[in-house]
């Protein structure tokens, strides 16, 4: 009876919103969107919480962030504590409460989920680490004695990051290579400012290092190092956590035009090279007036959004099924509305129409309609003959996603691969075909989340530390 | 931090050369790859071939022209000043191979590009005939390398003011008349000139390779800035790259896409000259 009146209690404080700009003025700047909760609203969010004996929110954490404990901290407003929790499971929780999928992981879980809305894991997640990181409270945790081990990193993005924050706590030596100048893999070149304020990522990245790990920038390895090349450096394990770094594109008639940039490319140019601050910035970026970005995942919208505040005037997210397929976050979609882009659904671009200099002018389209369910479960779109139209385009982004980038999976002898380029590598453990060779994140599954990458280079740690600890 | 152990201006002061402080990619270089270099924290990354490396002392070579504000940036560092970031060695390394008799066709700074290349074609055997070109005398470059590399060697400039008075393509031509025998041509040069090398050698059915210097970001396949039409297929200068078959390529659609930026590049440009003359 009691535990009755305590969730009807609970029930009655609604689900508290997280204060963010206002649409009109933010599509205009690149700065975060959301506020994030002040300590009230924290506190009082977390006391919804119906801490329950067997959370169900857990399960939904692909690295189990010991949810109920770090929400009860911030509840009893001890938010150190509550990021120190945070910690204990995820080495990254200011990325984590930004850009994880809580809608479709632990918040889907949620018992108060039910009936009413359920606990807002994410912005309380991102409550803490802000919290902590803003009070420069961030302590370290005691490092074991060193076991004289090496492991070597290859990609310093989500995957990496995790492992290599893990292996250090356990005492192995730990040297992330990074291909390009700054570490964070997709998390500085692809997750656009608004969505992730980098400085949050060189504060995760500096904790890491203060622990102890070491990062090389600009190594390209399969270039400058070969996979056994670092063995014979007498690194004792190699995880390849280098992500899904090559662009896909449809292939057809125009495509080369001037003003048709891959998302990887339209984003790499902005986040990391900082083309947004042109000509503060050297690297420059193709401004449009009328953009259309194809694809309907995160990365498409992340594109879109960019465009508009680069100055555009219409932006189109073209993609080929209805809204209820699109991939993206609900959250992605519903801010990208609200500032204005235009979705133009079961539609699909056939060729590019140029001018004399070779910029993109138009984009030929053919409208869909969806039939019979494919292979992914999800209605397969089909062309209606004779439905074709011009868009007026003077900049497309071709966000339909990434593959498998050949570099470094060509170089490692005997290391097996998928028919997609993929490595093949054990769910649990992260074992590819390569003794001492683990492998994790993208290039494992095909692009998927910041999370499930986390997740990845998690399940990986766990087994790099038993195959160094069994090695003599 | 790569740091510029000596410095050299070339051709009237329009060229400089770099030995800069690489020793890994000295190490790895082979010819015909290239690197990508970022000057400082607010500079973009620009890829330049490679036209050396020195492994024992741990260098490797970069000449370039003075073309927009990166290059003219890079022109004011001196001795003992050092790029942020160098990446690689990246691309394809040339393929080498004993065919007989080849052709290395070289104008600008392409010369540059092209001197490793011929070097090492010959020291496998090959009997290498150079043409290097300028649009006149005092903008020639690496003479005496290209001449020491080679079995065979002529210079042409524009204006006539040193060797033959003409395009390298004039000489080019001469020679596949003469020569029955010649297996090979490498062009490196501006876009156009190697447009215009292949133009020459296609009629001769003479397999032609050129090395592109796309637009490039990250270069290592991961953008897609450096598409380029080889054979009606797209392909990535960056890691396909850099070499492809001349008679291949869309060079129609490279110049455009080399001018993409034209406006943006004149722009900080002009906002470098305007701070530099503060």
């Amino acid at each position: 009876m009691a535990e009755q009146e305590k969730k009807e209690k609970k029930e009655k404080i609604p689900r508290q919103p997280m204060p963010e700009q206002d649409p009109k003025e933010r599509s205009k700047n690149f700065k975060e969107v959301p506020f994030g909760y002040t300590p009230e609203l924290a506190q009082k969010e977390a006391s919804r919480c119906l801490q329950c004996k067997k959370p169900k929110c857990i399960e939904g954490c692909p690295v189990g962030v010991k949810i109920p404990e770090f929400i009860n901290l911030i509840a009893e407003g001890d938010y150190i504590g509550a990021a120190k929790k945070l910690k204990e499971d995820n080495s990254l929780p200011a990325v984590c409460g930004r850009v994880c999928p809580q809608e479709s992981q632990c918040e889907s879980l949620c018992i108060l989920g039910k009936k009413d809305d359920p606990v807002a894991v994410g912005r309380l997640e991102r409550f803490a680490a802000d919290y902590e990181r803003a009070q420069g409270t961030v302590d370290l945790p005691d490092i074991p004695p060193p076991t004289g081990k090496k492991v070597a990193v290859v990609g310093s993005g989500p995957a990496g990051l995790t492992l290599a924050g893990d292996l250090i706590k356990f005492g192995h030596q730990v040297t992330i290579f990074e291909a390009l100048h700054k570490p964070g893999g997709v998390l500085v070149y692809g997750i656009p400012e608004f969505r992730l304020p980098k400085a949050i990522v060189d504060a995760e990245v500096d904790y890491l290092k203060r622990l102890g790990v070491e990062i090389k920038y600009n190594y390209v390895i399969g270039k400058i190092l070969t996979v056994d090349e670092l063995f014979e450096m007498g690194y004792d394990a190699v995880f390849l956590g280098v992500g899904a770094g090559l662009p896909v594109f449809m292939n057809i008639p125009g495509e080369n035009l001037c003003g048709i940039y891959s998302a990887n490319e339209y984003l790499t140019r902005s986040n990391l090279m900082k083309a947004y601050l042109f000509p503060e910035y050297d690297t420059p970026i193709a401004l449009g007036k009328n953009v259309a970005v194809i694809g309907g995942g995160n990365v498409a919208m992340d594109s879109a959004r960019t465009a508009l505040r680069l100055g555009a005037d219409n932006v189109h997210i073209v993609y080929r099924r209805s809204k209820t397929e699109l991939p993206a976050r609900a959250e992605e979609v519903h801010h990208a509305e609200e500032e204005g882009v235009q979705f133009k659904f079961l539609t699909a671009p056939v060729r590019y129409i140029g001018n004399e200099s070779g910029w993109v002018v138009g984009m030929e389209c053919i409208q869909m309609e969806l039939g019979e369910p494919d292979d992914s479960g999800r209605r397969r779109p089909v062309p209606i003959e004779g439905s074709n139209f011009t868009l007026d385009v003077d900049l497309a982004v071709v966000a339909i996603g990434t593959g498998a980038n050949p570099i470094i999976t060509g170089t490692v002898p005997n290391l097996e691969l998928n028919k997609w380029g993929y490595i093949v590598a054990d769910d649990a453990t992260g074992k590819t075909s390569r003794e001492g060779v683990y492998a994790g994140g993208d290039i494992v599954t095909g692009a998927a989340t910041v999370i499930l990458a986390m997740g990845a280079g998690r399940n990986s740690s766990q087994a790099v530390h038993q195959y160094l600890m069994n090695k003599s | 931090m790569f740091k510029i152990l000596e410095k050299r201006e070339m051709a009237e002061n329009t060229v400089c050369h770099f030995k800069i402080e690489a020793p890994l990619i000295a190490k790895k270089a082979q010819p015909g790859q290239f690197v990508v270099l970022r000057p400082n924290e607010t500079g973009e990354r620009i890829p330049l071939t490679m036209a050396g490396t020195d492994p024992a002392r741990g260098t490797i070579d970069i000449i370039f022209q003075v073309v927009g504000k990166t290059t003219a940036l890079m022109r004011t560092f001196q001795e003992g000043d050092a790029f942020l970031d160098i990446i690689g060695p990246l691309g394809k390394s040339t393929h080498l191979e004993k065919l007989g008799t080849v052709i290395c066709v070289g104008g600008g700074t392409g010369i540059a590009v092209l001197y490793p290349i011929t070097r090492a074609l010959q020291e496998i055997g090959n009997h290498v005939i150079s043409i290097i070109g300028s649009r006149t005398k005092d903008l020639l470059i690496m003479e005496e390398e290209m001449k020491n590399a080679s079995n065979e060697f002529f210079v042409t400039t524009d204006d006539g003011s040193y060797g033959r008075h003409g395009f390298v393509t004039d000489a080019l031509k001469d020679l596949l008349d003469e020569r029955k025998d010649v297996k090979l041509v490498v062009g490196i040069g501006p876009v156009p000139m190697m447009n215009f090398v292949c133009k020459t050698t296609k009629p001769y059915g003479v397999k032609t390779m050129v090395s592109l210097n796309a637009i490039m970001v990250d270069a290592t396949g991961m953008c897609g800035a450096c598409r380029v039409s080889v054979g009606g297929k797209t392909q990535f200068c960056c890691v396909d790259g850099p070499e492809f078959d001349g008679h291949q390529v869309d060079f129609n659609e490279l110049i455009k896409r080399q001018a993409a930026y034209l406006k943006e590049e004149r722009q900080s440009y002009d906002l470098f000259q305007k701070k530099q003359g503060q």
